[in-house]
């Protein structure tokens, strides 16, 4: 086991460094002069964030943008690129599959963790149920592929199955399917997936805003006749309004990046590739790079609606405050 | 993953419980029937319920059967699906032995690999923590023009694609930092790089709500900035850094995409997703490892993540709706 040796020595290293640095700030900022030391304490916290953050994604980003404009060689190509990605069939495809995913996965994992919150909302055993639902949200989404690959596996007709859902089918009498082949189908069996680890995420929000809601605008509304159906509708979803907002637009972020699973799963092939696949894939695996800088472009105009949204909300809260 | 502020509509007014109301309708029939028509809905709530925690959970529960049986139960002609095993009782933990064990190019190996993973998560997540609690100090309790403003464009970094960083960052990693290929760093950083918006952000919710006495008090005994963050500002957030702690561990731990672009793929770097990925993509007659070699990979941030639950929960609640 002498690999462990080196390998440790070297995290040991990283973590001296990186103490010796925080302590030279702290020296720094605590013996500089009174007259600049609120000034030098500003500088030397934010410092090494704010120079990380720079160089890691606002640099890049400016950077990608640039690429985004070249051919694969690095010579300016104008928008060459984007017209690859609207004309080609197989871009379009792509492109196509990443819509269906935006407006599915946030779509359904915030109904069923919903319906779920609802449903166990003071049931016994309601943190054990909660943790069952909870748990994908735990599993590497390679880890989730490889869980549910088993789950489609598929054996030709008459032969014993080892998939769940092929196994129900042919005891319904139905011929066992392609799960992951059939385009194109094969993607809503991807989405599906996401869906299964965003689920818990929704519902630990959503519960949680629920138990928010005041227990005497339910009862008013009971007692006013509505039934129950009228008393969620009508109470309970507005109450949990703002919780939602938050539910669909984390899970539609992290739906337009998703990579994971397709990769695991299908590697983009079948028709099932999306924005973030093909950014791998034409950038680091075709030599594509400008092609692959003009789909991460795109997801970003994508997630820039959102992103301008939120930063509202966020500017309005910190003026009421 | 990202997390959004919310309006203060939602915080958490506690709710209580009245008792049933008695004698307000004037119709006697009326609370019966409505106790019945409940009733009824909840027996359907509770059915929907069940079905929605069987699906969520059998598809794990089948990964985990299927690593303890046997390869030829698994591939091969005389293979069934894993509900089998209730017949059968058959079982092996060989397979856990085959893929941890390193032995020759054709194993999985997963033992390195393991090691791996820890090697970048555990230095990434004191990073990030000791960074962003910094930076979050700065923002909730220093005076400078454009703090604001400043603030809000750190919140919005966290939704720069990754994807967009990666080419240009791997250029500046390789060709201007000259970074030793085959070590840590290059992950170590870039993933410090990626997670400090999201760990400003939930820190600095959290720090802001520091009662404004407790620090004025402290300069008022001669304490410098340092002694304050140090002695106070660090020991007050403990819960809010416990859940960015799990957050950032389940990211680093689960990432596949960050190790791909800059791990280079050797069992002295790779972490153990990215070997994971590379196993379960090639089909082949040692296919019937795959279920142990995924267990073997989810168990750690599984039991990370069951144990600590509550403060994971409590860390996504203070950071997105309480705002």
């Amino acid at each position: 086991m002498e690999f462990i040796g080196g390998k440790f020595l070297q995290v040991f290293i990283a973590l001296a460094v990186f103490a010796a640095i925080i302590g030279l700030i702290m020296l720094i900022v605590d013996r500089a002069p009174k007259s600049v030391r609120d000034k030098l304490t500003i500088v030397g916290f934010l410092a090494p964030a704010a120079i990380l953050m720079l160089t890691g994604l606002v640099y890049p980003a400016v950077q990608t943008s640039f690429l985004a404009f070249t051919s694969a060689s690095g010579q300016p190509n104008g928008i060459d690129n984007f017209v690859w990605m609207f004309t080609q069939p197989e871009a379009l495809v792509t492109l196509r599959n990443t819509i269906i995913w935006t407006i599915l996965v946030p779509l359904l994992s915030t109904i069923f963790g919903l319906a779920y919150a609802v449903f166990i909302d003071k049931a016994r055993g309601e943190n054990a149920l909660k943790a069952l639902v909870f748990m994908p949200v735990g599993i590497s989404m390679v880890g989730a592929g490889i869980i549910w690959k088993l789950v489609y596996d598929y054996r030709g007709p008459g032969i014993e199955q080892t998939g769940v859902v092929n196994a129900l089918r042919v005891a319904l009498g139905m011929e066992p399917k392609q799960f992951l082949l059939d385009a194109p189908e094969n993607t809503i069996f991807l989405i599906i997936v996401m869906v299964w680890i965003q689920t818990g995420f929704a519902m630990v929000i959503l519960s949680a805003a629920i138990k928010g809601v005041p227990v005497e605008l339910v009862e008013a509304a009971r007692l006013d006749g509505a039934n129950p159906w009228q008393q969620f509708r009508n109470v309970t979803i507005p109450g949990i309004r703002g919780a939602l907002v938050v539910v669909l637009t984390t899970i539609t972020i992290a739906t337009l990046k998703v990579f994971d699973i397709v990769r695991t799963m299908t590697a983009g092939n079948y028709e099932t590739s999306v924005i973030a696949n093909e950014m791998y894939t034409q950038a680091f695996r075709a030599g594509e790079a400008g092609r692959g800088a003009a789909l991460a472009l795109v997801l970003f105009l994508l997630v820039l609606p959102i992103v301008v949204y939120n930063a509202r909300v966020l500017r309005q809260q910190r003026e009421i405050r | 993953m990202t997390v959004m502020p919310v309006p203060d509509e939602t915080a958490n007014t506690s709710r209580t419980q009245p008792g049933a109301p008695k004698g307000l309708s004037p119709d006697d029939s009326a609370p019966i029937m409505r106790r019945v028509k409940t009733k009824l809905t909840s027996r359907w709530a509770t059915a929907a319920a069940v079905i929605i925690a069987t699906i969520w959970t059998v598809p794990t529960f089948g990964l985990l059967v299927s690593s303890i049986r046997p390869a030829a139960k698994q591939v091969g002609p005389r293979s069934d699906g894993w509900w089998n095993f209730f017949g059968d009782w058959d079982f092996t933990f060989k397979h856990y032995v085959d893929v941890t064990a390193a032995a020759g190019s054709q194993s999985a190996n997963l033992s390195q690999y393991f090691v791996n993973s820890l090697a970048i998560v555990i230095p990434v997540t004191v990073f990030v923590l000791v960074l962003a609690s910094m930076a979050a100090y700065i923002f909730a309790w220093g005076t400078f023009k454009g703090r604001d403003g400043a603030f809000i464009f750190v919140f919005a970094l966290q939704i720069i694609p990754l994807q967009m960083s990666l080419i240009p960052l791997l250029q500046l990693f390789t060709q201007v930092l000259q970074l030793p290929a085959g070590s840590y760093a290059q992950l170590w950083i870039a993933h410090t790089m990626f997670g400090l918006p999201l760990g400003i952000f939930l820190l600095h919710n959290f720090i802001s709500e520091i009662p404004g006495e407790v620090i004025e008090a402290a300069k008022v005994d001669g304490a410098g900035h340092s002694t304050i963050f140090w002695r106070i500002i660090l020991p007050l957030s403990v819960p809010a850094l416990a859940s960015l702690a799990i957050f950032q561990f389940l990211w680093v731990w689960n990432d596949l995409l960050v190790a791909l672009v800059f791990s280079g793929g050797t069992a002295d770097v790779a972490p153990i997703t990215q070997r994971l990925a590379e196993i379960s993509g090639t089909r082949g007659n040692r296919d019937f490892l795959n279920p142990a070699a995924a267990f073997v990979s989810i168990i750690v941030p599984l039991a990370v993540f069951l144990g600590l639950q509550r403060f994971f929960v409590r860390g996504l609640l203070a950071g997105g709706l309480k705002g």
